[in-house]
C-alpha cells in the first residue's frame, strides 16, 4: 500500500517544531509500524535528508521505550499493543497517518517523536521499592505463602511498561495510571506493606513535583494502556494515600 | 605471551566459594566511599551489581543507553529462571543443577564457576520474592515452577511470559532506591565508546551523550561492563534492536580477551521470517514446549497441500504427523535442549518438510494440551460428560493463564489464533554464550575491568539451557562481582580520585572523536543499515546453525570486504553535537563487522561440533554433534593484536574433577 505520512518533526527541545509530509510505497500489511518507518528512514540517509527520530529498543512491546502519538491514539488504534507491535494491516491503502510524540509538559521532547520520560524514573526513585538489601540473606521465599489472588493481582498491575502513553492521552497530562500501578503492586504484597504509607506519599508528592496534572476520572488512560493497567489501581492508590495522610508521621 | 589464570581456588568444588569469600581482601566501608566504580550496563547483571554495590557503600555511576534502566534487553525475557531450590521435590539439588549445566553445555565450561551459580542460585529467588518480584503462585499461596529443556526437574520460576520484566523491574527498584539515596550515580542516554587504561589498570571510560553528543570522561577505580550479548551480529535476532558488541569490543580491542566467541545459541521457537523488511525477529519461550508438541506432516503431498492453502494443519491425522523430537529422542521429547531442537527443524525444513511459503516453518500445537487441561478442569469443576466444545473452552482458559501474553504477541504478528491453529516457529539468533574472558572473579585479563551476564563468557560452555541467563546474570550481579572486586579495590584505598585530566583521557577521547567525525563527514552512498543487513547474511547462512570449513572461509574473506566498503560508503546524516540515531547505529556496526570475522575464525579453528558450534565435517551418522574432547576440551580466548584476523588465540583448558565427560545424550 502506499500512505502519505504527517510527521511532527523537530530538531531539538528548544526549537519550534511542524508537521511535514511524507509519502511511503510498497507498505505491506505484515509490517509493524515501525518497520514502515524504518522504509522511510532508510530512503531519507540514502537522499541524504534527516531521518525521523523515533525511541524504540524491543520492538515486542515489552521495554516501554517507543512512543508515538498516532492518529490522535497514543500507541495508534489497535488496543492493547504498543506502536511496536501495531501493524499496517490496520490500515488501508491511500490512508493520510498523522505521527506525534507524546505530548505533556513532563515530557519535553528531545527530537521529532522522542520525548524525556526522566520524571517517571525520579518517581521511582522517590519510592518505588522494597527498602531491604541485595544480599541475599533474607528469608526463604516459600516461608511467606501469598494468597494466589493478592500474587496475581499484584502482577497485573505490576505489568505496566512505563511507556507514559496514559500520559499523553489523559487531558489533564495526569501520571495517576503509572505511579498507582507501582503503588498498588506492592500495597498487595506482605513485602511492600511495611512502608506502603510512606511509599504512597513520597511517590505523589514527586509526581506533583514533576508538573503531571490531577485525575479527574476520565479513564481514557486505561482504555490506551497497552498492557491493561486497570483503573481500580488508582482507586487503590487514592485509598491508600488518604490513609497514609491521616496516619503517617514521619518517625 | 601470557598464560590465563582463572584463579579457580584450590579444595572441595563445594567449598570453593565459602572459603574464597571468606578469603578474599575487603574495603571497609569509610574506605568504600572513596572509591568510584562504573558499571556499564543496566540490565539483570549492570542493574543488580550497581544496586549492590552502591549498598556496600561504594560510589557508583550507571551508563545505559536506553532513556531508563529499567528498558535494558533484559526486560524482554520471557520464560523464567532456574533455581535449585527443590519445592517440587522432584530430586533437585544443588549438584544436579551444576550438573545439567555442564552437561548443557557440553562439557566447555568451569567446573568451579558453574557450581557457585548453582550454588547462589536460591538466594536469588530469596531476594526477589523480598523485593516484592510477583512470581507465579499455587493456590497454597506457595510458588509455582515450570520445566524448560535439557533437565527432568522443574525449577524454574516465572511471573506467566513476562519473568525478565519482573526480575528487572526488581534490580531496576533496587537501583532507584540508590539513586534516590546519591549513592547511584545514573547516566541515561549514554554510550560508552572508549575504556581507559592507565598504567595497565581500568580507570574510566569515554562516553557519549546520547541527546546533546557531548564527548565525556568519566574516571573510576574500576570498570564493570555488562553491556549483554551480541546476537544482533546476525541482524535478524530476538534481542532488543539496540543490543550490540560496542562495549565489549572496546575492551577486547584494550586488551580483554574474548572468549568463544563462535558460540552462538539458535533458538528453536522463533516467530519466521515473514518478509524483507523484517526489523528483527521474536521467540516464542521454551516454557511453550512444556505444553506444545512440534511436528511436521509425514507426507510430503500434505507438506504441499498445506502450503497451497489446500489443507489445514488440523485436517492433518495423527498418525500422519512426524512429531520428530519425540522420535528422535524419546527420554526428552519436546524438551530436548535448544541446539538439539533447533537442528531438528533445521534438518526437517532442509528434507523439505516445512510447513510455510518459504519452507522454513514447523508446528508447534496446543491441540493435546487444550484437551488434557480441559478434561482435567471439567473433572475439578465437577462437568459430568463434558462435550468437546466445553473441554476445549476450559482447556483454553488453563493454556491462556500460562502464557496469555505469547499468545496474544504472537496472533499480533501473524494475525493467526493460535487457540486454534497450531503456532508456525523457526529456529533464530538468540544469545551469544560466548563473550569476554573473565577469571573466576569476573574480572577480564585487563586489571580492574570486570564483565558480568551476557557479555562475558563463564558459564554456559558451548549451549545454554533455557532460563539461566536471567540466573547467571543476577548471580553475578547481586552475589559474586559485589564480593570479588572489593579484592582488587581493596588496593586501591589509597589512590585517591582520578584525575579525568590524564594523557591517557586525552588520548582515548581524541581517539573517539576522530571515529565519530569520520562518519559524519564521509561522503558516502548507503545506509547503515544495508550493511548491518548484508553482514547479517553472511554469518547466517556461513556462521550460522551449521557451519564447515570452506563456508567460514569465504564468511571471513566476504566481511573483509564488506568491512572495507563500510568504511568507503557509509552514510551517516547529521552531525556529532546532536540526538543522531544513525551515528550511534554507525559505531555499533562497524564494531560488529570485525567481530563477525573473530566468530568465523573461531568456528574454523574448532574442528568439532559441540553445543550451538555445529561443524557438518564433525557428526555422527545419526546427525548428532561429534565433539572433540581430545583436542577441544579448551576455552579458546582470543587477543586482539591490530587486526580481527590477526588474533592470537590463547587456550585455557578445562579439567572436569567432579564430573565425567560423556557423549551427551537426550535419546
Ligand atoms: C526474547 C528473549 C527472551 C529471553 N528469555 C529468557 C528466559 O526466559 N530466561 C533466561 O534465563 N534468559 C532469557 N533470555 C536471555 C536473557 O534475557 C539475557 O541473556 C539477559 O537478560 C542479559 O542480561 P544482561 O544484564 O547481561 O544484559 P542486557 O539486559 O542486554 O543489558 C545490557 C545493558 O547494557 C547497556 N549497554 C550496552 N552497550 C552499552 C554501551 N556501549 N554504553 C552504555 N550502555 C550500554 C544497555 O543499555 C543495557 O542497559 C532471553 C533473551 C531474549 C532475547
Ligand atoms: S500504566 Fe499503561 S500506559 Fe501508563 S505507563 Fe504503564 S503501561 Fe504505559
Ligand atoms: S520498542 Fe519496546 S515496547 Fe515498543
Amino acid at each position: 500500500m502506499d500512505l502519505t505520512l504527517k510527521i511532527w518533526r523537530q530538531k531539538n527541545t528548544s526549537s519550534a517544531g511542524k508537521m511535514v509530509d511524507y509519502k511511503v510505497t510498497g507498505i505491506s500489511g505484515d509490517m509493524s509500524f515501525l518497520e514502515m518507518i524504518d522504509v522511510l528512514n532508510n530512503d531519507l540517509v540514502e537522499k541524504g535528508e534527516d531521518p525521523v527520530a523515533f525511541d524504540h529498543d524491543c520492538r515486542e512491546g515489552i521495554c516501554g521505550m517507543c512512543s508515538m502519538y498516532i492518529n490522535g491514539e497514543a500507541h495508534g488504534p489497535d488496543r492493547g499493543v504498543t506502536t511496536c507491535q501495531l501493524h499496517m494491516r490496520k490500515f488501508k491503502n491511500g490512508d493520510t497517518i498523522y505521527i506525534e510524540p507524546f505530548r505533556a509538559k513532563a515530557f519535553p521532547v528531545i527530537k521529532d517523536l522522542v520525548v524525556d520520560r526522566g520524571a517517571f524514573d525520579r518517581i521511582m526513585a522517590a519510592g518505588g521499592f522494597v527498602s531491604v538489601n541485595t544480599s541475599g540473606n533474607t528469608m526463604d521465599a516459600n516461608a511467606l505463602p501469598i494468597p494466589k489472588d493478592d500474587a496475581d493481582e499484584a502482577f497485573d498491575a505490576a505489568t505496566c511498561i512505563g511507556c507514559g502513553a496514559c500520559v499523553a492521552t489523559c487531558k489533564n497530562a495526569s501520571a495517576m495510571l503509572f505511579v498507582s500501578a507501582k503503588v498498588s503492586q506492592l500495597a498487595l504484597l506482605p513485602q511492600g506493606k511495611v512502608e506502603a504509607e510512606r511509599r504512597v506519599l513520597s511517590m505523589v508528592e514527586q509526581m506533583d513535583k514533576e508538573g503531571f496534572g490531577n485525575c479527574t476520572n476520565t479513564g481514557a488512560c486505561e482504555v490506551e494502556c497497552p498492557k491493561g493497567i486497570s483503573l481500580t489501581n488508582i482507586a487503590r492508590m487514592n485509598r491508600e494515600y488518604l490513609k497514609a495522610s491521616l496516619t503517617y508521621s514521619e518517625k | 605471551m601470557s598464560k590465563l589464570d582463572s584463579r579457580i581456588p584450590k579444595g572441595e568444588l563445594a567449598q570453593k566459594w565459602s572459603d574464597h569469600k571468606s578469603h578474599i581482601n575487603l574495603v571497609n566501608p569509610a574506605n568504600k566511599r572513596n572509591i568510584d566504580v562504573i558499571v556499564v550496563g543496566t540490565g539483570l547483571a549492570g542493574g543488580s551489581a550497581a544496586a549492590s554495590l552502591a549498598e556496600l557503600g561504594y560510589k557508583v555511576k550507571a551508563f545505559c543507553f536506553q532513556d531508563s534502566p529499567r528498558r535494558a534487553h533484559s526486560i524482554a525475557a520471557q520464560g523464567g529462571i532456574n533455581a535449585a531450590k527443590n519445592y517440587q521435590n522432584d530430586g533437585d539439588s544443588v549438584y544436579r543443577l551444576f550438573y545439567d549445566t555442564i552437561k548443557g553445555g557440553d562439557y566447555r565450561s568451569r567446573e568451579a564457576n558453574v557450581y557457585r551459580l548453582a550454588e547462589v542460585s536460591a538466594n536469588i529467588i530469596d531476594q526477589c520474592v523480598a523485593q516484592g518480584v510477583p512470581f507465579a503462585r499455587e493456590y497454597g499461596g506457595l510458588l509455582d515452577n515450570r520445566s524448560f529443556g535439557g533437565v527432568q526437574v522443574s525449577r524454574t520460576f516465572y511471573a506467566k511470559g513476562q519473568t525478565g520484566q519482573q526480575l528487572l523491574l526488581g534490580a531496576y527498584s533496587a537501583m532507584s532506591r540508590q539513586i534516590g539515596k546519591g549513592s547511584i550515580k545514573m547516566y541515561n542516554r549514554h554510550e560508552m565508546l572508549e575504556l581507559v587504561v592507565v598504567d595497565g589498570k581500568a580507570r574510566g571510560i569515554i562516553a557519549r551523550n546520547l541527546i546533546t553528543g557531548e564527548i565525556e570522561r568519566h574516571s573510576a577505580h574500576a570498570v564493570v561492563i555488562a553491556s549483554g550479548g551480541y546476537g544482533n551480529v546476525f541482524f535478524l535476532s530476538t534481542n532488543a534492536m539496540g543490543s550490540n558488541v560496542t562495549a565489549a569490543w572496546k575492551i577486547h580491542k584494550k586488551g580483554a580477551f574474548f572468549a568463544n566467541p563462535c558460540f552462538t545459541q539458535i533458538h528453536p521457537t522463533c516467530i519466521p521470517v515473514s518478509g524483507d523488511h523484517q526489523s528483527k525477529l521474536t521467540l516464542m519461550s521454551e516454557s511453550l514446549r512444556n505444553d506444545g508438541r512440534i511436528w511436521v506432516p509425514k507426507k510430503m503431498e500434505d507438506v504441499h497441500a498445506i502450503r497451497e492453502g489446500k489443507l489445514r494443519p488440523r485436517d492433518i491425522k495423527e498418525e500422519d504427523r512426524d512429531y520428530y523430537l519425540e522420535r528422535r529422542y524419546p527420554a526428552f521429547g519436546n524438551l530436548v535442549p535448544r541446539d538439539v531442537a533447533s537442528r531438528a527443524a533445521k534438518e526437517r525444513c532442509d528434507a523439505g518438510y516445512g510447513v510455510n511459503a518459504t519452507g522454513e516453518a514447523v508446528y508447534l500445537d496446543f491441540g493435546s494440551a487444550i484437551e488434557r487441561y480441559g478434561r482435567e478442569k471439567a473433572a475439578v469443576e465437577k462437568i459430568e460428560n463434558p462435550d468437546m466444545e466445553t473441554i476445549r473452552r476450559l482447556g483454553k482458559e488453563v493454556i491462556e493463564a500460562k502464557y496469555g501474553n505469547l499468545f496474544q504477541m504472537y496472533e499480533k504478528i501473524v494475525d493467526d489464533n493460535p487457540y486454534e491453529t497450531p503456532m508456525k516457529i523457526y529456529p533464530a539468533v538468540h544469545y551469544t554464550m560466548g563473550g569476554i574472558w573473565v577469571d573466576y572473579n569476573l574480572m577480564t585479563t585487563i586489571p580492574g575491568c570486570y564483565a558480568a551476564g551476557e557479555a562475558n563468557f563463564s558459564d554456559h560452555g558451548a549451549n545454554r539451557l533455557g532460563a539461566s541467563a536471567l540466573m547467571q546474570g543476577l548471580a553475578d550481579g547481586y552475589f559474586v562481582l559485589p564480593y570479588t572486586i572489593g579484592d582488587y579495590l581493596s588496593n586501591d584505598i589509597r589512590t585517591g580520585k582520578i584525575s579525568t585530566d590524564l594523557p591517557e583521557f586525552e588520548e582515548a577521547e581524541k581517539h573517539v572523536r576522530e571515529k565519530l567525525n569520520f562518519f559524519v563527514t564521509n561522503k558516502g552512498s548507503k545506509s547503515v543499515d544495508h550493511f548491518h543487513k548484508k553482514l547479517g547474511k553472511i554469518m547466517w547462512d556461513k556462521v550460522g546453525m551449521a557451519r564447515n570449513a570452506e563456508g567460514l572461509k569465504q564468511a571471513i574473506s566476504e566481511i573483509r570486504e564488506l568491512r572495507d566498503e563500510f568504511w568507503k560508503d557509509v552514510r551517516v546524516p547529521g552531525s556529532i553535537e546532536e540526538f543522531n540515531q544513525e551515528l550511534e547505529k554507525a559505531g555499533r556496526v562497524a564494531d560488529f563487522l570485525e567481530l563477525g570475522e573473530l566468530m568465523a575464525m573461531d568456528a574454523l579453528e574448532r574442528n568439532e561440533s559441540c553445543g550451538g558450534h555445529f561443524r557438518e565435517e564433525y557428526q555422527t551418522e545419526e546427525g548428532e554433534a561429534l565433539r572433540d574432547d581430545k583436542n577441544y576440551m579448551y576455552v579458546a580466548s582470543w587477543e586482539y593484536t591490530g587486526d580481527p584476523g590477526k588474533s592470537v588465540l590463547h587456550k585455557e583448558d578445562l579439567n572436569y574433577e567432579y564430573i565425567e565427560v560423556k557423549t551427551r545424550s537426550y535419546k
